[in-house]
């Protein structure tokens, strides 16, 4: 049998549950003996493959224009959608933003800032995407599995993702939802 | 040959969302290259409202691949926000959970992000290009490389109960003492962890010999560089004054960081949402100076540990002393600082008043403001509160290692782009090695916006008309 194919990606937060990941220490070595790691922020590939993957995984929430197109294609290309960390699952801390909302909080960054020179402005290339209201993965596209934790524990996400590789769901339960 | 745009989307293998574009002219070659970070979220402006005491849990959340830069420069903004200098066997156990930090950042972006450039090729296939294909090329060293980052990530587990996001620095100090077992425990790994990162420097050193050419023509420029120093200009991450040098070596400036609104000032490009810090006196972007661990070699006189010392000598002589300007010795900076990391860890470790248990000064004397700084692993952190009696947080400013490089960054990746791609026959590797100018520089762009985080590679040509004539995508 195929090796399952996984796809991860990256939304607005701050890269730990991708650290966290890596924290399973030389569990890699096994994991990467039951997955096909495809697009991930630490391989070079730029998007899940077009012709699917079997799990994707995303961290972080969607703040901005560009998070939601990459939320939109993860969902579209991969049978398992997994929520990684609060952030995806809530919002998370970046969800803060929502109680000034984005317009104030690019005022204060980019032109209040004590540190910024008198030339300061709103970045607004079309290169640049837009800030938008702060929302868990699960507002914008279907979610199949939720992993809360800032970030999860190695030990949580090597068990979400053994399971998924060999076929099953993983069940979180009892202290696979603690994390303080 | 018709002009053409080539967007780099997202640079891959670094922390963060960010493109590239490429301006091509009509005759093949490049007009111009940007660097374009990203991603916005704006810690500056939720943060007001919360206590000052919060900021160590809050701001860690910017960044988790250095949280603990996060954490500590909070805590250290809160000590002086608080009017309480902590007790030494505190600030020894901050620099002690720093060390580990430096340990595994510096290590991951090594073996994990920049080594499969280095050790499987620029050119190698993007489907392998990665860890994955490190352990299938070179599984000992990958172990070890696994085995060096959960050494940093334990001490900052041991010491402050999680390895990501800790809980350990608070105003005044620390929450625990060490005990003589974790001390022990820890003490076991110091021998294995400094062969490990003597491995990679002669790594290092011998990728750089066979490829000398790609090193004095891979985005070589000068700047300005910066970062925190001890009062004899020794290699110092925790605290410390700041020293500025110029292009030459010549020092600018040496200054008490809470006097950073004097001496830098922020600029802002329409096209990113990193911006971009300069020398004052010198405005923008003539002020633009360079950071991390390139920037923190070329500003100090020496390492005050013996086998970081002996290297950080080699490394001085590459350009026989005057400042190191090579894009691509970021990398060897980068392993010497590991090496001072453990060497230092280990010296924290031995030393017996990092057992005691006077962790913590109560003695609370609020102020109206309170400036925190440190040496991220990727440059000069600053965190800024501005604060009511009770302790709450009316303003908040920020300024994150990585934005430090971002005109270096931007500049890297115009020169390498001018330098590597030739049209019209554009190649997946020509479009690598742009990114791993970027790379190079370790960005944390999640940090560096408080806001950042990502980059992929997509390849859009346009023709003179702004017409999308092809595109070619690395997946």
């Amino acid at each position: 049998m195929a090796k399952p194919k996984v796809a991860s990606d990256w939304l607005s937060g701050c890269a730990g549950c991708h650290m966290s990941l890596l924290d399973i220490d030389e569990r890699i070595i096994a994991l990467t003996e039951l997955i096909d790691l495809r697009a991930t922020p630490i391989t070079d590939l730029k998007e899940p493959d077009k012709d699917g993957v079997d799990v994707g995984i995303l961290e972080g929430c969607i703040n901005n224009t560009y998070n939601e197109e990459v939320a939109k294609r993860m969902r579209e290309r991969c049978k398992i959608l997994v929520a990684l960390g609060d952030c995806a699952v809530f919002g998370g801390v970046p969800a803060m933003r929502n109680f000034s909302g984005a317009g104030e909080a690019l005022k204060r960054a980019y032109i209040e800032t004590e540190s910024t020179d008198s030339e300061g402005k709103v970045p607004s290339d079309p290169e640049l995407c837009k800030p938008t209201r702060v929302k868990a993965i699960s507002e914008v596209v279907h979610v199949d599995v939720f992993v809360p934790g800032c970030p999860p524990s190695a030990d949580v996400i090597f068990y979400v993702l053994s399971e998924l590789a060999q076929g099953r769901m993983p069940e979180l339960k009892g202290n696979m939802l603690d994390w303080h | 040959m018709v002009a053409q745009k080539i967007t780099i989307e997202p640079v891959t293998r670094i922390e963060g969302h960010a493109k590239v574009t490429v301006h091509m002219n009509a005759d093949g070659t490049v007009d111009h290259a940007y660097f374009h970070v990203n991603e916005f979220r704006g810690f500056e402006k939720f943060c007001e409202g919360r206590m000052v005491f919060e900021m160590p849990h809050i701001t860690p959340r910017i960044c988790g691949i250095c949280p603990v830069s996060h954490h500590l420069a909070a805590a250290k903004a809160g000590d002086d926000a608080m009017g309480a200098p902590p007790p030494k066997p505190a600030v020894m156990l901050r620099e002690l959970m720093h060390m580990g930090q430096i340990i595994q950042s510096h290590g991951m972006h090594f073996f994990e992000l920049a080594g499969p450039d280095l050790i499987l090729g620029f050119d190698s296939d993007p489907a392998t290009r990665n860890v994955v294909g490190l352990i299938q090329a070179n599984p000992n060293l990958t172990i070890r490389a696994v085995k060096l980052r959960k050494f940093g990530q334990e001490i900052i587990a041991n010491v402050g109960d999680r390895r990501i996001h800790p809980n350990f620095a608070i105003p005044g100090g620390v929450n625990k003492a060490l005990t003589i077992d974790t001390r022990d425990k820890l003490l076991l790994d110091i021998d294995e962890t400094i062969k490990t990162t003597q491995i990679g420097i002669q790594i290092i050193k011998d990728w750089a010999a066979k490829n000398a050419e790609d090193i004095n023509k891979f985005a070589v420029f000068p700047t300005g560089y910066f970062g925190l120093v001890t009062p004899d200009n020794a290699l110092e991450l925790y605290d410390g004054q700041i020293r500025l040098i110029d292009r030459d070596g010549k020092q600018l400036e040496k200054f008490d960081g809470k006097n950073y609104l004097d001496i830098i000032a922020e600029h802002v490009e329409n096209w990113s949402y990193l911006k971009f810090p300069y020398y004052k006196k010198f405005g923008y972007p003539n002020g633009s100076y360079r950071v991390g661990p390139l920037g923190r070699l070329n500003i100090v006189e020496k390492i005050n540990t013996p086998l970081a010392n002996e290297e950080f000598k080699i490394f001085k002589a590459l350009n026989n002393g005057h400042p190191v300007e090579n894009t691509l010795y970021y990398h060897y900076a980068r392993l010497i600082e590991v090496l001072y990391a453990v060497e230092r860890a280990h010296e924290l470790l031995e030393d017996p008043d990092i057992l005691s248990k006077d962790i913590l000064n109560t003695c609370f004397d609020i102020k109206e403001q309170g400036i925190g700084v440190i040496e991220a692993p990727r440059g000069t952190l600053i965190h800024h509160y501005w604060l009511k009696p009770n302790g709450q947080l009316t303003k908040v400013n920020l300024i994150v290692s990585t934005g430090h490089n971002n005109w270096a960054m931007s500049k890297a990746v115009d020169s390498v782009a001018k330098t590597y791609i030739k049209g019209p026959d554009i190649k997946e590797g020509m479009l690598n090695r742009v990114e791993a100018a970027i790379r190079a520089y370790d960005p944390c762009l999640s940090c560096s916006t408080h806001a950042i985080g990502q980059m992929p590679i997509q390849l859009e040509v346009y023709d003179v008309e702004n017409r999308l004539t092809q595109t070619l995508k690395r997946d």
